[in-house]
């Protein structure tokens, strides 16, 4: 019997590894989904007399778009994201710009298009930290009441959008 | 044109594989001489046509041919040209491809070098390694082709990965693949053993050097993927206990306890079945890497570009060759039993614990590995399994084991007198202690990690200097010792040499995060570096941004080190380029950070100070050639001359 040990110990792990295959170990569980989004307010890129806080969006679901102008996913999502824009149909997203030094983001947006309702400027990064943002883009929904219902980490492409933000956006009612 | 020839030759390959597995394993299984001696034509023919496939996509890299999706994805036409040549295994699918033609390199240099064997066995031998080509050769074919076209191609390749633009991982695959690769010869010669049911000294024999071979092979390839982190990662550091280093780590433990019991199993004939098993297991651990980096199951920073459809390919050849040869062994190893007796104090016993320790190092590193995926298809959460892990559990299973190798090598086979051993190691024995418990009062810190370490280090060394003093009475005869002897010490010395290294430089490192204006100055081990500000350079694909570091101490000028940093213009991604001043007794290592103003006159700055870091790489060498001399000793290749001398004498002998 102990020679089909290896065998059975084998075929354990192949068990393992065929669960494994449907499952994705880069998909990490954001701990703020259910909770209070973090609140900020923040200057906006473009207009040194206005600034942007999380409690104007307060009462409609909207989109927290993490980006930085030299980000290059960033770009492949920006034409989705522009396209949101256009429909009229997609939540509004405002555009979260992170540790840009360069300060290139109002040029960026005047040549390719501004997708977002609002572009607060978190140059050092604070309220990134405080959302947990581990890099760019990523992309939170936030409902009615201010809860984050959805993170996504990485540009969001048509697939994406439609099977992970449209049905959740749905069952808001939005 | 060239690209659908490369899919043809490795359809006829894939034919050509399935002739060389299926007539030679049924004519062994018969006696059908005709039918085995298929086995090496086919192995030859297949070898020729994967040589052809690879060419095809060599020359499509070479001419920037972007309709081949698999060139538009990983090449560039201002990619220097040998980039572009080792860019034919930067991806999954050419990967794969020369993984395929490694395996019929070994192939041909089992039947070229075979012909001492019986004809059945060798037969067999070549059968399975068909087998296994037919695995490989699918995948490509089905689901991995690296010839896939689109039309119209675009304009420009999307370059190669940066990070896989340098020296090291030019040479760093071949190697580790070879040593993978290599594996499945003594896998093969497992498997034909079993169906023969002939487990004996001579399979030992035969099979013993191509793991010896197999395993230096992949030594070589897991320090050059250590040396390439260290250089290329740009923070200094040379092994990380990733899914994809565990994945090379674990065949090359596995193959560590196959090559030790291989020796029993040869030797005294004792061991067999647990040899057996060991050669099954260290290839089915090889191709569990494969699985491990392709599928996506675990996340890593080295994962190709992942695909459930690949991934349910490999788990499913996995199982028919893993599976399947663990039923054989479940089915006929128990037949083959006995062997030598040996006492409890004896070089067998020592053998056997070496390769308890090893196995059990193997499933420690194995369950770290794949807890994250147990925890994760039981649905428990998500969680990853770090450094501590692995620092915790792998020392306290090594370090016996490192005791061990200073005593086993100068043990008798059979048994030994426990007070003769002691006689004969007692100064080695006070000497390593004193060393271990001394030595480290000169260094920066008495650290316990560091007294066992050097007090390890110095045992294995020491008993290595014994062995020869015992053996050797004049200088003379130190060449006419036999190559295994020499291959053995020189290997366990690399071992002693490399753990020195990594003691030294674990508990001796310095680092330094400094933020720096140009005209700043760090003080590190001694050392004082002035930052001399930055320029910008151009290289063929990529823009640079170049620091000065000016290294001087007691006052005087010693080295200048360039630490870089550069912006890819394909892909954007910006690379770290440390710069290293190595020498024997310690790196100094710069590395740019990020610009902390827009003038760009201050930069963080990295510095890395690593004593005797270079041990490590040199321990390895040692291994290797040790590897290699143990593998051609004379007893093996003895053989094959007195066989080609009857070959050559047997035309005479029918004409007369």
């Amino acid at each position: 019997m102990k020679r089909w040990l290896p065998l059975v110990f084998f075929f354990v792990l192949v068990g393992f590894f065929a669960k494994g295959l449907f499952l994705n170990p880069r998909e990490v569980p954001s701990a703020f989904i259910g909770k209070a989004a973090p609140v900020f307010t923040l200057p906006v890129v473009g207009q040194a007399d206005k600034a942007f806080s999380t409690t104007d969006m307060k009462g409609q679901v909207w989109l927290l778009n993490v980006w930085a102008p030299w980000c290059v996913s960033c770009k492949v999502e920006h034409q989705l994201l522009m396209a949101l824009a256009d429909s009229q149909k997609a939540p509004p997203i405002v555009g979260l710009n992170w540790k840009d030094k360069s300060r290139d983001a109002e040029r960026l947006l005047i040549q390719t298009g501004n997708p977002y309702v609002a572009v607060p400027d978190d140059l050092s990064g604070r309220v990134g930290i405080d959302w947990g943002v581990t890099g760019t883009p990523e992309t939170y929904l936030i409902d009615q009441s201010g809860t984050v219902r959805l993170k996504h980490v990485g540009p969001i492409d048509v697939d994406i959008w439609r099977n992970k933000f449209v049905p959740k956006i749905k069952e808001l009612g939005a | 044109m060239i690209p659908e020839i490369g899919t043809l030759a490795l359809i006829l390959a894939l034919l050509l594989a399935l002739t060389q597995a299926v007539l030679p394993l049924w004519g062994a299984q018969r006696g059908n001489l005709t039918w085995m001696s298929v086995a090496r034509p086919a192995a030859f023919g297949q070898f020729t046509f994967i040589l052809i496939a690879y060419l095809c996509l060599v020359y499509s890299f070479l001419t920037n041919d972007f309709t081949v999706i698999n060139v538009a994805n990983n090449s560039y036409s201002n990619l220097p040209a040998f980039y572009q040549f080792t860019a034919t295994w930067g991806s999954h699918e050419g990967s794969l491809l020369f993984w395929s033609m490694l395996l019929s390199v070994w192939t041909v240099a089992v039947a070229t070098f075979s012909r001492t064997l019986p004809e059945e066995m060798v037969s067999r031998v070549i059968g399975v390694l068909g087998l296994i080509s037919v695995g490989f050769l699918s995948m490509l074919l089905i689901t991995s082709s690296p010839f896939l076209r689109q039309f119209p191609g675009p304009a420009e390749g999307s370059d190669l990965n940066p990070l896989l633009q340098d020296w090291g991982m030019i040479i760093h695959p071949p190697m580790l693949y070879m040593g993978y690769v290599g594996f499945a010869v003594a896998f093969a010669f497992a498997v034909a053993a079993l169906l023969s049911g002939r487990l004996d000294a001579a399979w030992a024999r035969w099979s013993r050097p191509w793991a010896t071979v197999a395993w230096a092979f992949l030594t070589l390839g897991v320090a050059l993927g250590s040396w390439w982190a260290y250089r290329e990662l740009g923070w200094g550091g040379w092994w990380f206990w990733d899914p994809v280093e565990n994945a090379s780590f674990m065949p090359w433990l596995a193959g560590t306890a196959l090559i030790h019991s291989l020796a029993v199993a040869e030797k005294r004939g004792a061991f067999k079945a647990w040899t057996v098993l060991l050669a099954l297991i260290t290839f089915s651990l090889s191709l569990l890497g494969t699985f491990l980096v392709r599928s996506g199951v675990l996340s890593s920073v080295h994962a190709f570009a992942v695909d459930p459809q690949r991934g349910a390919f490999i788990l499913g050849f996995m199982m028919l060759v893993v599976g399947g040869s663990l039923a054989l062994f479940a089915w006929r190893a128990p037949r083959m039993v006995a062997g030598g007796a040996f006492t409890w104090f004896s070089r067998e016993s020592m053998l056997l614990a070496n390769n308890v320790m090893m196995v059990a190092s193997v499933a420690a590193v194995l369950l770290g590995t794949l807890y994250p995926l147990f925890i994760d298809a039981l649905g428990l959460g998500k969680l990853s399994v770090g450094p501590p892990y692995f620092n915790a559990v792998f020392v306290p299973l090594i370090t016996p084991a490192l005791f061990l190798m200073g005593v086993g090598p100068l043990m008798r086979w059979k048994g030994d007198s426990v007070p003769d051993i002691l006689q004969r190691l007692k100064w080695a024995l006070a000497i390593a202690m004193a060393t271990g418990l001394l030595l480290p009062l000169t260094l920066d810190g008495y650290k316990p990690w560091a007294v066992l370490g050097l007090g390890l280090s110095t045992w294995i060394a020491l008993t290595v200097l014994i062995a020869f003093r015992e053996r050797v009475k004049n200088a003379s005869q130190l060449f006419t010792l036999p190559r295994a002897f020499w291959g053995m010490h020189l290997a366990h010395l690399g071992l002693a040499i490399g753990l020195a290294g990594i003691t030294m430089v674990v508990n001796y490192e310095r680092e330094l995060d400094v933020r720096m204006n140009v005209g700043d100055q760090a003080q590190m081990a001694g050392y004082t570096l002035t930052f001399k500000g930055t320029e910008n350079y151009s290289g063929p694909n990529y823009e640079g941004t170049r620091g000065t570091v000016i290294v001087s101490k007691d006052g005087e000028e010693r080295f200048t080190l360039y630490p870089a940093k550069r912006v890819y213009n394909r892909s954007g991604s910006v690379m770290t380029e440390a710069s290293v001043r190595p020498s024997l007794f310690s790196d100094l290592y710069v590395s740019l950070g990020e610009p902390l103003n827009n003038e760009l006159t201050t930069w963080a700055v990295r510095l890395y100070y690593k004593p005797f870091i270079n041990w490590m790489w040199l321990g390895a060498v040692f291994m290797v050639v040790g590897g290699f001399l143990a593998a051609t000793d004379r007893r093996y290749r003895i053989g094959a001359k007195a066989r080609a001398t009857a070959d050559s004498a047997s035309p005479n002998t029918q004409g007369a």
